[in-house]
């Protein structure tokens, strides 16, 4: 089993956190292989910003994404640049706060799942924690990872004083994608 | 819940986690990407580790800092990348010249000049070995996953300690910003080893002397503010550090600071050795290359077509006694796949002869070569 993620957005939407901290529940809290990797330089200034995971019962050899199982976007221009990216019958989350309909013609090869990501954070208190309700979501979608791995590794990572918060945000992720 | 044994580290990260382990105790550099985050994290963890950061000016006068810290007993290092790399090779060479252990870390970016700084290549493998001017011998070690971003690391202080040089670790921009999931050894299992010190009186001490030391042609190394007085140059030198021009003490000296290296290459050489032994097709990798190489003879494997991979750990000296190994089984081919435009290829083919055909699979783009590029080159071979 390799299952290859992508979670894209904007620089600020913290998706390159929500990387890491999948890749750190995986690592730290399972016996499960994972790499992370991300975009840098001129690649995440100002467009798209990237996270990939890679997760594994073997060995990951190589240890780059190509063609991710499941994408999720928060924004507009990293759908129209990674949407053509996911592999056929892959899976894409997007947020429908800022990102419009799937044109058909990927929308027939991915499978799509819509949900208003950065909104519900919103309702929540904070806009910041829409990549905690993003990872929610993949994490339900996927099944791949134990949810109380996720949440300890969601609370070694954030604030003190934004614990809570953190765990709403990721328990809203979870119901939403049980729902759809 | 409870924590497992294993952490996430980034490959940058392991190299600073692996020195400290070692027991670096002074970086100087000058930050560069992909490299940055070794220097951050120094700056981060060096201080409560007893010991001391400082950015210098440039990459010229960091290389200095470390030779000078080097020689008062600190074990030393500075990181940078290819533009910063060129600028270290004038006192790397001193480095190498006066004898100063100390890591110099290469994180390998596109070249030549400012090249592409966030993206990967592995261009800098000949100047690892030719960079400083003069006949030398030099250690470069190539770490190709984040465990051994750390390994190598202490590994690196241990040679550069032992045999009294300079050793690069000769990482790429995928290993060095690649988080991966490790599991570090604890500090028993860690061998760390130091320099040797004088033990002869003040007065007797020869800093280059041609027959002391544990490992022969290896002497001491006494620790500037210990009582020990002794010159440094880089300057052709005598058993006592003084400059010379006597030819008979030129010709002994160079000779004695080569062969301290090459006539050791039995303990520095390290090489995996994966699927070779009914191999028909060996593919030659190092650093990040190697994990698409694993892939690809993976997936060669999975086709039935019998693939191996030999990969040098230790890319400086040269693996040649491995490579003869691999000849003498007589592969069908060997395949040298590098992000460059084929550095290693010559070595490789010098070794080779006539017998071996060497197939050469590069890229420039700035990006990891991709598993499915090298099987088809296997495939081609086959």
């Amino acid at each position: 089993m390799r299952l290859e993620l992508r979670l894209a957005g904007e620089g600020g939407q913290g998706l390159i956190t929500a990387g890491i901290i999948l890749a750190e529940a995986c690592a730290e809290y399972t016996d499960l292989n994972v790499v992370q990797t991300q975009s840098y330089g001129p690649e995440s200034r100002g467009g798209a910003s990237r996270a990939d995971v890679i997760i594994s019962s073997h060995e990951i050899d190589y240890p780059q994404v190509k063609k991710p199982d499941v994408l999720i976007v928060l924004a507009q221009e990293a759908c129209d640049k990674y949407l053509p990216t996911v592999k056929d019958g892959g899976t894409v989350i997007i947020d429908t706060t800022y990102v419009k309909p799937v044109p058909e013609a990927q929308s027939q090869r991915v499978k799509v799942i819509e949900f208003p990501v950065s909104a519900k954070a919103r309702e929540l208190g904070r806009e910041i924690v829409a990549n905690i309700v993003a990872l929610g979501l993949l994490v339900e979608t996927t099944g791949i990872v134990p949810k109380d791995a996720v949440i300890a590794a969601i609370l070694d990572r954030v604030p003190k004083g934004t614990e809570e918060l953190n765990k709403q945000a990721f328990a809203a992720g979870v119901e939403a994608a049980k729902a759809l | 819940m409870i924590k497992n044994q294993a952490r996430l580290l980034q490959g940058n990260e392991a190299v600073v986690e692996g020195a400290i382990a070692a027991g670096l105790k002074f970086f100087a550099g000058y930050p560069i990407t992909p490299s940055t985050e070794i220097a951050e994290q120094c700056a981060a963890k060096l201080p409560a580790a007893g010991g001391t950061f400082i950015q210098m000016e440039d990459e010229i006068a960091s290389m200095a800092a470390v030779c000078g810290a080097s020689l008062a007993g600190a074990k030393s290092m500075t990181a940078t990348s290819g533009p910063g790399f060129s600028l270290k090779q004038e006192n790397l060479g001193f480095a190498v010249k006066g004898e100063i252990p100390c890591v110099v870390v290469n994180v390998q970016r596109v070249g030549p000049s400012t090249g592409m700084p966030t993206s990967p290549a592995q261009g800098d493998v000949m100047q690892a070995r030719w960079g400083a001017h003069g006949d030398h011998e030099i250690v470069a070690l190539c770490p190709s996953s984040v465990e051994e971003a750390f390994s190598l690391t202490v590994e690196a202080f241990n040679i550069a300690e032992e045999y009294r040089t300079p050793v690069i670790l000769l990482m790429d921009e995928v290993i060095g910003h690649l988080r991966e999931k490790v599991v570090l050894p604890s500090k028993e299992e860690l061998v760390v080893k130091e320099r040797e010190k004088p033990s002869v009186p003040q007065g007797e001490y020869k800093p280059f002397a041609m027959k002391q030391g544990n490992i022969p042609g290896v002497p001491p190394l006494a620790a500037y503010g210990e009582g020990y007085r002794f010159h440094v140059t880089g300057l052709t030198h005598g058993e006592d550090g003084f400059p010379t021009n006597n030819p008979a003490i030129a010709e002994k000296q160079l000779k004695r600071l080569n062969e301290k290296i090459s006539s050791n290459k039995e303990a520095l050489v390290k090489v995996e050795e994966f699927h070779l032994d009914d191999a028909e097709i060996v593919v030659f990798a190092y650093g990040a290359t190697a994990r698409s190489a694993r892939k690809a003879v993976n997936d060669a494997r999975a086709q039935g077509i019998k693939a191996g991979m030999l990969r040098p750990v230790t890319i400086w000296p040269f693996a040649e006694d491995a490579l003869l190994k691999v000849k003498a089984k007589s592969p069908k081919a060997v395949i040298v796949a590098e992000m460059n435009l084929g550095q290693m290829v010559l070595p490789v083919k010098r070794v080779m002869g006539d017998s071996v055909p060497v197939v050469q699979v590069n890229k420039l783009a700035g990006q990891l070569i991709e598993p499915e590029e090298i099987l088809s080159a296997v495939k081609e071979a086959i």
